[in-house]
């Protein structure tokens, strides 16, 4: 039987680390599916038809598979943190219903007529059901992250007690909702999902072209050869601009989270002992197990550079003093904290790296013949998501021991009536279930991604469609 | 200040049971057409099942969230007493929807009959699971039960006979052929089982001293009255064809089923902790800002769900497949 607060605290994480793969993609397929969808509708190109119709299915299974897993997050709250719920209901529970209303809604009804209205609504509203789509998606990440940076940096209340029970009471709507930490989330979040869904496509599209050595010949009409290439290409063009974007942010971010939450910096750079000119290891090797468990700056042997931390943290000064851990009297799991910031930076720099060489290949005309590159493209095409995994280890982690930081402890977060056997029930069926569903999810999505696009409909049949079903025979090569 | 000529409280109290009343009908489809799924054998007929669906259910399931989102924002401690006394039930209900939402996007991923098979039966299973979970949390809430009270097993097994009196009105209006008329057979058949359980419940209820009064008010019996008659008309309606006064017949059932439980529920909102609509309500100015977003928001969603509707009406074509 496990103690009700850690299995609470592990099922939400659980379900918080599944659940967010759904968002990532739909986030980031949506900007993908408003330029396919424009270019289709203005060229009347079978290319763009296809592009569209494929990566839609995509779309459609993540947000299927995205709220029936978020509904899940929503409920968590009541069930397994009432004590948090009841205590910060009137500043979180708004973003949450609002987001419901304003966000999710207009995703939902336009996907029906996204995914199944191609032939029955006008070229325009068809469009428009597209970026409505997309909206829905971005607007989700705009309340989810309002609540999610209240608890960060929180401001705007006030404490207050409501039959024996601390409450929080929304003071200043303003200073609660345009919360300072709000900015930095969400541009980071976005185009970090932007950037996932770039690296998943390109690796995808280098792999069928890896794969399958007649997509060589392009202008026998080969049209897969033609939709992988523009898969690629799109996909690249929009890695170049996300991903070095992605660094410069995250290191105003990191400036950021030392000014508003200096113990979760200690831990992203593992100092303990409060000191000037730290150094910031890009590569580090813990020397003993004692140092991968329990990292302190000071024992890391790595490639650092000399005062970097102290410079990041304040904008430019490497001999700045940043505070240590020791205090704070109290430390989140530092461990988890510190290599996971570091996977976190190490994976913004290799996509740098890797959609520099791709931009290259590009222009020095050899982007399909590089089969390194090809391999690089394939391997990093989930490396994305990894990415922002780990970075909101670092966001929830780093946090610890704190729900709502420095206002309300985690472990009073929770329910109070609920049993070990309650709570330890849930999380086993969890863990098989969500278990099964990633298995699940991987294998539709892998078998999408393998069996490729659906031949283009021929022009005679895109007024009464049909639905076009490949052989059986032909599924898995 | 807003002024309003109800208390903030008594206001959010109605919206949370309006989502919950909107979330049961427009779901209710959905779910209905799941459980009639279950019983055609024919692969083309449950692709049409399947097919009728296929646009709206993921707009439908958002309700949901919707409903939890008003409960959550307007009454903290009530969403967090509520669902943590209810904690496996309210697992339970979420695990018939993850197989509900997961089972139509799977179906079509695979032209194998095991697969069909197999997904088939999730579909059943969390169409038939998620509304009889549901309305026995309904009927908790109503009668204040912490485990699980034989009223509220009847409330639930109602809420299922509702969405396929729902589901056959829908199906008769998307499908054509034999599948069509059957919908008659099964929503008759429904509409009976529905007004059965609801004596059930109501006679339950009447076991309980504190709702034997609350029984014999004029709005209780109006709405009893009412889903009476609404039951005629609707059978009625099914069986001439009338296809659009069925709907709307089913769509009153379940408005006056859940204008019911929220008058006997009213003002306390959740008996157990003795909480009342206006113990519960969250304070100024966060409940204004509440009140704002939502009468701005409403209409928009009204206004979406208008377009989509629009967008799929009348029956889907012979070839259309989810």
């Amino acid at each position: 039987m496990v103690d009700p607060v850690i299995a609470s605290r592990l099922q939400f994480a659980l379900t918080t680390i599944v659940h967010i793969i759904f968002p990532v993609m739909s986030m980031g397929l949506a900007p993908f599916l408003v330029y396919f969808t424009w270019k289709e509708i203005r060229t009347g190109e079978a290319l763009y038809e296809r592009l569209r119709r494929f990566w839609v299915k995509i779309f459609a299974l993540s947000f299927a598979v995205g709220t029936v897993t978020g509904l899940v997050l929503e409920f968590e709250f009541g069930t397994n943190f009432a004590a948090f719920s009841t205590a910060a209901g009137e500043l979180f529970g708004g973003p949450l219903a609002v987001e419901g209303m304003m966000a999710f809604m207009l995703e939902a009804t336009f996907l029906g007529i996204f995914v199944f209205g191609r032939e029955r609504v006008s070229d325009r509203l068809y469009f428009v059901s597209s970026v409505l789509v997309g909206l829905g998606t971005w607007l989700s990440a705009v309340w989810i992250l309002i609540a999610n940076s209240w608890m960060q940096t929180p401001r705007g209340f006030e404490m207050a007690t409501r039959g024996g029970q601390p409450v929080v009471l929304l003071t200043d709507p303003l200073a609660a909702y345009a919360n300072p930490r709000f900015p930095w989330m969400f541009v980071h979040m976005q185009n970090a999902a932007v950037l996932s869904v770039a690296l998943f496509m390109a690796g995808v599209a280098a792999y069928h072209i890896y794969r399958r050595r007649h997509l060589d010949v392009v202008d026998s009409g080969n049209l897969d050869a033609e939709f992988w290439r523009t898969t690629l290409k799109v996909a690249l063009v929009v890695l170049v601009i996300t991903a070095p974007f992605q660094v410069v942010h995250g290191d105003a971010y990191g400036r950021h989270v030392a000014e508003t939450q200096p113990q979760k910096f200690a831990a992203m750079e593992a100092v303990w002992e409060t000191d000037s000119y730290v150094p910031e290891y890009i590569i580090a090797f813990p020397t003993s197990v004692e140092d991968l468990t329990d990292p302190r700056a000071k024992d890391i042997f790595g490639i650092g550079i000399p005062g970097g931390a102290s410079w990041l943290a304040s904008g430019g000064d490497p001999q700045a003093e940043i505070q240590g851990l020791n205090e704070f009297g109290e430390a989140p799991p530092v461990a988890i904290v510190f290599w996971s910031f570091r996977l976190m930076v190490g994976l913004g720099f290799w996509f740098v790296l890797l959609a520099f060489w791709a931009a290259y290949r590009w222009y020095s005309g050899e982007l399909y013949e590089d089969r390194l590159l090809h391999k690089a493209l394939m391997a990093s095409s989930l490396l994305g998501i990894v990415a922002v995994e780990v970075g909101w280890v670092v966001t929830e982690v780093g946090r610890q021991p704190w729900v709502i930081q420095g206002v309300m402890k985690t472990d009073a977060g929770v329910s109070p009536n609920l049993t070990g056997g309650e709570a330890t029930l849930t999380l086993a069926g969890f863990a098989v279930a969500y278990l099964g569903l990633l298995g699940l999810y991987t294998y539709v999505v892998g078998r999408l991604v393998r069996r490729g696009p659906e031949p283009a409909l021929p022009e005679s049949e895109r007024e009464d469609p049909t639905v076009v079903e490949s052989p059986e025979a032909s599924v898995d090569d | 200040m807003i002024d309003l000529p109800v208390s903030f409280g008594t206001l959010w109290f109605g919206i949370v049971f309006a989502f919950l009343g909107v979330f049961l009908f427009l779901d209710g489809w959905d779910f209905g057409v799941g459980a009639i799924f279950a019983t055609r054998e024919d692969p083309r007929e449950r692709e049409q099942c399947l097919a009728a669906i296929g646009p709206f259910w993921d707009g439908n399931e958002v309700w949901l969230v919707v409903f939890g989102g008003a409960l959550f924002a307007a009454f903290p401690p009530v969403y967090a007493a509520l669902f943590s006394r209810h904690y496996l039930l309210l697992f339970g209900v979420l695990g018939a929807l993850i197989l509900r939402g997961l089972a139509p996007e799977m179906y079509e991923q695979r032209h194998d009959e095991a697969w069909h098979r197999w997904w088939g039966r999730a579909f059943v299973v969390g169409s038939v699971g998620a509304p009889l979970l549901l309305g026995i949390f309904v009927g908790n809430w109503l009668v204040g039960a912490t485990g699980l009270a034989l009223t509220s097993v009847v409330v639930g097994l109602a809420v299922v006979a509702l969405t396929v009196v729902s589901g056959a009105a829908f199906l008769a209006l998307k499908v054509r052929g034999p599948l069509r008329e059957e919908m008659a057979h099964y929503g008759t058949r429904a509409v009976v089982a529905y007004l059965a359980l609801v004596v059930v419940a109501l006679a339950g209820l009447w076991t309980r001293p504190a709702f034997r009064a609350e029984l014999l008010t004029g709005p209780a019996l109006a709405l009893v009255a009412v889903s009476v008659v609404l039951a005629g008309g609707y059978a009625v309606a099914i069986r001439r064809d009338r296809r659009y006064a069925a709907l709307a017949a089913s769509g009153g059932l379940t408005g006056a089923l859940v204008a019911l439980v929220a008058w006997l529920r009213y003002p306390v909102v959740d008996p157990v902790a003795g909480l009342t609509v206006e113990s519960a309500i969250i304070g100024s100015p966060a409940v204004e800002l509440l009140t704002v977003g939502a009468a701005i928001l409403i209409p928009l969603v009204v206004t979406y769900f208008a377009v989509l509707y629009s967008a799929f009406s009348g029956p889907i074509d012979a070839e259309e497949a989810y």
